[in-house]
This record gives C-alpha cells, sequence and structure tokens, in this order.
C-alpha cells in the first residue's frame, strides 16, 4: 500500500500538473487506449486538472465493450447446448448480445458459472466429467496467456472436456485500424501498462515511425498517467514522435518472453470481429490447429441467429473515439448502470460506466 | 450440557415438545436469564415509558457464521442496537428468533448464544422474548437469527435522515471498511491473509455520549451494508442536499486500503458493523467529536466532510490532489452476502 502512496501523492501531482501547464501550447487529443486507464482518470478526476489545450478521448480499451455482439451470440448458443457449461468471467454477463446477454440465457436454463481463473474452469471440467466445460476466453495480451497455459495443463492432463472459445484480441494492430479509418486526429497514445507487460513496446513503435503519432506506455495511478501525458505532450511540443515506456516498474522493451512463447505456442492470429469497428485482419487470437481437440469451434458446431445491431447505442463511436460518453442521447438517461443499453455502461472498464459513475453529468468539470 | 445423544439439532428441537424444553432450559435460558424473560409466558411484559419508542427489526445471514471479532449472535445484536441508536434511542429489549438447520452442532448454537448474552450486556440490552424454529437438512444454511429491539427516546432529541442542513458537518467514529474486510478475507476462495477484525460493536453507549454534548444532532446512521457512500447518498437524497468529502480525512486502516487494492473495491462501500456516520451543525461539531474520543467505539472519529448546497442529491469527494469525483449509489453489491 505504501508503494501504491507514492503515486497519489499530491505534491509528485501537483508538480506533474505544473510541468504539463508549462510546455502546453498546441492542442493534443490524446486517447487511451485501456480501459483502466479511462477508470483511473474517471475516479481520480484527471480531466479538471490538464489545460484546455489537451483533452483525453477513451478508445477501444475494454475487451468486454469491443467483443463483438455476434461473439456473444455464438457463446450463448454454446451455453444452450445440452451438458455444456459455459465458463466465463464475471463482467461478461450483463453485456447485450443481439437478443440477450449470458445472464438472461443463464436465467432462462443454460448452464453459464463465472469463474475468476482458467484454474476455476479447468476444476470444473475435472468435478463434471460428463459435461463439456467451455471456457469463454475473452480478454487482450493480458488474459491470453493464462488461456493458453490452461490448454497445455488441459493436454498433459489429458482432460477430454475442457475446451476454449476464443475471442481474444490483440491491441496494436487495431490501433493502426482506428488511425486508418482516418475519423479522427489524434496527437498521442496513451498505451496500455498491463498488456504491454506482455508484449514489450516494440509492438508499437510503427505507430511513432510510419503514422508519426507519439505513444507512451502508462501505468495505472495517477502519477504514473500524468508523468505519461506529460512525456506525450513534450514530444507534441517538440514535433518527435516515439515510442517511451513511462511505467518502467511494469514494463520491459522486449515484453515477457516466457508469456509470449505460451501464447505462441497456442495462439495464431485471424481476422477478428470489434464492436463499432468491424472485422480487423490480424486482431483475433485463434487456437492452432494443433491444439484443435480443445477449440471448441473446431469440435461443436452451433447455430447462431443473424446478429443485429442495438438501437440507438452508440457504443460504436464510443469506441471508436468519434464521440464522448455524454455526447451519446441514451447516456445517464435511457441507458445507465442499473438499466445498461450499451456495453460501455455495463463493462466495469467501460469508458460510459467510468464516466458516469465518477463524473456524472459532467458535473464536477464545469466547476 | 445438553445430551450427548443430542449434539446436533434435529427437527426435535423446534417441535414445541420436550426438546425444545431443553434446548430453552439447558442453552437459552441461562445465557440470557432476566426478570422479564424469566416469566416464559407467551409476550415479554415490561414498565411504561412516557416518551416516544424507537421499534426496529432485522434479519441476519452471515457466511462464515464466525468471524474475527465476531459472530453471528454479536451481529444480530450489535446490529439492532445499532438501529436503536440511530434513532437516538436508548436500546433497552430485544426479542431473538432463530431459524436453524437440522444438523447444527449445539456447541456452535452455545458459542452463539453465549456471544449474543455478551454483547447484550455490553449493550445494556435485555433479552425478553424469542423463538427457535428448525427446518430440514438444505433448507436452510446453518442458522439465521432474527432480532427485534425496542428503546426509549429522551426528550428533545430528533434525529432523522431529512434534517442535513448546509454548512453541517459529518463525522465518522472510526476507521472504515473494517468488517467487510474481515469478513471477505475469512471467505472461501479470497485467499490473502490479513490481520483485520470486524468491527462489531454496540454503539448505544456512543451516541448517549454524543447526544450529551450536544441535542442538536441532525442525523445517525450506521453504514452498514453499502458502507459510508450508500448511506451518504441515501442522506443526500432525502435532505436534498449535496455532501462534500474530503478523502484525505477519512480514516482506513492500511490493511483494509491494501486488501481493497489487491481486490478491487472501494473501502466507502464496504460494510461496517461498529462504526456510524453523524451529521451536526458546525457549532457544535467540535464538542461533539471531543465527546466521541472519549470512548472505545469513537476514539478515532474524524470530520470527514461536509454538507453543500449544489449537486443536490449528491455526494462527491475531493482528493488530495484538488480534484472531485462523484460517490454513487452501486448497483447491486460488491460481493455478495457480507451481512
Amino acid at each position: 500500500m505504501k508503494h501504491i502512496d507514492e503515486y497519489r501523492r499530491p505534491d509528485s501531482i501537483k508538480g506533474l500538473v505544473a510541468k504539463i501547464n508549462e510546455i502546453s501550447t498546441k492542442p493534443a487529443t490524446i486517447m487511451e487506449v485501456c480501459g483502466t486507464h479511462t477508470v483511473s482518470i474517471s475516479k481520480n478526476g484527471l480531466r479538471q486538472l490538464l489545460p484546455r489545450t489537451i483533452s483525453l478521448i477513451s478508445g477501444p480499451g475494454c475487451p468486454v465493450c469491443v467483443t463483438g455482439g455476434s461473439d456473444i451470440d455464438t457463446a450463448i448458443a454454446y451455453a444452450q447446448q445440452k451438458d455444456v457449461i459455459l465458463a466465463t468471467f464475471g463482467d461478461m454477463m450483463k453485456v447485450p448480445g443481439s437478443y440477450q446477454s449470458l445472464g438472461d440465457a443463464k436465467a432462462s436454463g443454460a448452464d453459464v458459472q463465472v469463474v475468476y481463473s482458467t484454474l476455476d474452469a479447468l476444476d470444473l471440467a475435472v468435478k463434471n466429467p460428463d459435461k463439456k466445460v467451455i471456457f469463454y476466453g475473452v480478454g487482450f495480451e493480458t488474459t491470453a496467456p493464462t488461456v493458453a497455459l490452461s490448454i497445455l495443463e488441459a493436454k498433459r492432463r489429458g482432460l477430454k472436456n475442457y475446451f476454449v472459445y476464443s475471442v481474444h484480441k490483440v491491441v496494436p494492430p487495431a490501433v493502426a485500424a482506428l488511425i486508418s479509418l482516418g475519423e479522427l486526429k489524434l496527437d498521442g497514445f496513451l498505451c496500455p501498462g498491463h498488456v504491454s507487460a506482455i508484449i514489450g513496446s516494440r509492438p508499437y513503435e510503427f505507430i511513432a515511425r510510419d503514422h508519426g503519432i507519439p505513444c507512451v506506455i502508462a501505468g495505472f495511478e495517477p502519477a504514473d498517467i500524468l508523468m505519461a501525458i506529460y512525456l506525450i505532450v513534450k514530444q507534441v511540443e517538440e514535433s518527435s514522435p516515439k515510442v517511451e515506456i513511462a511505467y518502467g516498474r511494469g514494463v520491459k522493451e522486449e515484453g515477457s518472453q516466457r508469456a509470449l512463447e505460451v501464447m505462441d505456442k497456442v495462439f495464431e492470429t485471424a481476422p477478428g470481429d470489434w464492436r463499432g469497428i468491424g472485422v480487423i485482419d490480424g486482431t483475433a487470437l485463434a487456437i492452432r490447429g494443433e491444439y484443435g481437440d480443445f477449440d471448441i469451434t473446431k469440435v461443436m458446431s452451433v447455430e447462431v441467429p443473424e446478429a443485429r445491431e442495438i438501437k440507438g447505442c452508440e457504443c460504436g463511436e464510443i469506441l471508436r473515439g468519434v464521440k464522448l460518453p455524454f455526447e451519446c442521447k441514451l447516456f445517464g438517461k435511457a441507458c445507465t448502470p442499473r438499466n445498461p443499453v450499451g456495453p460501455c455502461m455495463v463493462s466495469s472498464e467501460g469508458s460510459c460506466a467510468a464516466y458516469y459513475r465518477y463524473e456524472g453529468m459532467g458535473i464536477l468539470n464545469d466547476g | 450440557m445438553v445430551k450427548a445423544k443430542d449434539d446436533f439439532i434435529n427437527l426435535g428441537h423446534g417441535s414445541g415438545g420436550k426438546l425444545s424444553a431443553e434446548l430453552l432450559g439447558e442453552v437459552f435460558l441461562p445465557a440470557f436469564k432476566n426478570t422479564i424473560l424469566n416469566h416464559l409466558d407467551d409476550s415479554a411484559v415490561f414498565e411504561h415509558h412516557d416518551g416516544k419508542l424507537a421499534f426496529t427489526t432485522d434479519t441476519y445471514v452471515i457466511d462464515p457464521i464466525f468471524f474475527k471479532g465476531g459472530d453471528i449472535g454479536r451481529l444480530a445484536v450489535c446490529g439492532t442496537v445499532n438501529d436503536l441508536a440511530m434513532s437516538g434511542a436508548t436500546p433497552k429489549y430485544l426479542s431473538v428468533a432463530f431459524l436453524i438447520e437440522s444438523g447444527f452442532p449445539i456447541k456452535d448454537l452455545e458459542r452463539i448464544v453465549a456471544s449474543m448474552a455478551e454483547a447484550a450486556h455490553e449493550a445494556g440490552v435485555k433479552i425478553v422474548t424469542g423463538d427457535t424454529k428448525v427446518v430440514e437438512a438444505g433448507s436452510a444454511d446453518k442458522i439465521f437469527i432474527n432480532t427485534a429491539g425496542v428503546g426509549f427516546i429522551d426528550e428533545g432529541i430528533n434525529i432523522s435522515s431529512s434534517q442535513a442542513k448546509v454548512k453541517d458537518l459529518v463525522i465518522v467514529s472510526g476507521s472504515i471498511g473494517d468488517h467487510g474486510i474481515s469478513i471477505m478475507s475469512e471467505r472461501e476462495g479470497l485467499h490473502f491473509e490479513t490481520d483485520i477484525a470486524s468491527d462489531c460493536a454496540p454503539l448505544g453507549g456512543l451516541v448517549k455520549k454524543m447526544l450529551a454534548a450536544s441535542k442538536n444532532i441532525k442525523v445517525l446512521r450506521d453504514p452498514t451494508r453499502g458502507g459510508v457512500a450508500t448511506v451518504l447518498s441515501e442522506i443526500a437524497a432525502k435532505s436534498n442536499v449535496g455532501i462534500c468529502l474530503e478523502e484525505a480525512n477519512i480514516p482506513i486502516k492500511d490493511q483494509v486500503k491494501g486488501a481493497c487494492e489487491l481486490l478491487g473495491l472501494d473501502p466507502l462501500y464496504v460494510a461496517n458493523e461498529g462504526k456510524l456516520l453523524a451529521i451536526v451543525p458546525k457549532s457544535d461539531a467540535k464538542a461533539v467529536l471531543e465527546a466521541m474520543r472519549t470512548t472505545i467505539e469513537g476514539r478515532d472519529a474524524a470530520i470527514i466532510g461536509e454538507v453543500v448546497e449544489t449537486p443536490k442529491k449528491k455526494v462527491f469527494m475531493r482528493t488530495p490532489f484538488g480534484t472531485a469525483r462523484l460517490i454513487d449509489l452501486l448497483v447491486g453489491e460488491q460481493l455478495p452476502r457480507i451481512c
């Protein structure tokens, strides 16, 4: 705890804010790619500290939110099969698919169980030998290695009833896709700390080199984020885009070799369906043929109803950074954490949930 | 001692017959005995009070039933005593009803009953009537306890959540989140070590000292389920005011902060069982705070915020570095069933 307090000390925070104010002259739009950053920015009220030159917008950084509606529909279809237990992280339960959520499916009889780790899912498979246990693998490079390990472990133990439905996604190519959509003029990326602990800083280099946009990897405490914003603003002012690590205690340039090896052993890249963006090549992690026995899409086929959009929901625009949560017509009215319409209001990492919960309708930012 | 063949509660213990009488005579009466209960009539009969009465009830279900700093019995006494105290009442009499799953160990029941007797003694209340029901194994989870309580309110005391006024100050009686974190750390599946004990305690004595220092206390609430954030949100809504908290002034133990960090919880929403929040006119705050600090339950009391004009019906918190964030009501619980 003392360790964390270091990054919340008022004097270091005030010092960083003063430094940002001192150097910032050009308008800069900075996108935080990671949902945990969005939450920390809202929770700590960091927007209130920054000069008017700087705007922070949220990107496609909440794995729950970017999971395509059809992927959720497919998971529900698996959960509804006979003798299947679908194991999922709790965050996915309330996310709306085209017609219903996993929670709705559970209420009408599907066996959906919340687990806290892939180990729990493996345990479920051991305890229920007559059932097919399917782990719903949602997440970025941070969770993918643990899911890969669970497949290796299932193979080692000779488990025949453990499967994964992988809709894992990788971050850097999605950032590239967002840039090439050309909807936004972005001046900097606040790059995710946890994802980067796995992949390192090199996968972002093309963004700085080919697109001329600064990238700084940040931790999650207020001082971490402000330090990263300072470094981005400095690069903007000096017109010298590069990749920097402002989270040295968590991230190495080369990432985590062990995690990358495990991921590469089990997964290969495939086209991924991103809510609000669409299908992007090379952004999903599919299970390699060698481990096909654990890939539920190879073992069981299900009929999935045709996907449809959620009416009026602007999560897509919000995930692309084109709109702020406050700008969605449903925000805080038809769509609240109690009655969420879109995934960004459901997930604890979702930008709408973070803005609503900590910033209200923006009432604290005006005063 | 109950005979060896009856080491466990069975359906007969709730039948009203011989086994019920044994349980009453050998477990409940020796622990709870007092002149009113000892009559064993259909109702407890006690002396009249001239002024206003406070009357409340609550049912206690908790897993685990024994935890660091307390157990379900202590909780069932303190919870109801505290609800009475939060109305400005002096808690006087409790009823207690047990709903027990068949197969429950009698020695555990004896332990719970002894703990209730001790808590009642601490709180200065008498347990004057009661009931026991036994249900088949699987129809309930071990033991549930309902208590109801009556308290007497002195003249001139008027406490209600709708009375907070702009410029009043918010006082908390001590560090927050201890109970919830203690329960979570003992619960199966959350493997982390902490020596945090539940703060479960009767607060009647503390309230008495506070009311002696000022009869102008506007609001008293114990932030149990939903924690400080939920209770203050309710007060803000009922009084049609805003409440501004100062993060730096809120007492939270380092271990609780650490555990919350690890579990992704916000201590403002974690349950307490031996703490209270008071809203007091600015002019009386110092006297009330000093009175609180002379007690064991209130020795770490602190002023943590003030009532403001806007935003109405909202609670917000100023961070140590000068920003503010909303403290909204939670949708659902952070973790299920902690009290």
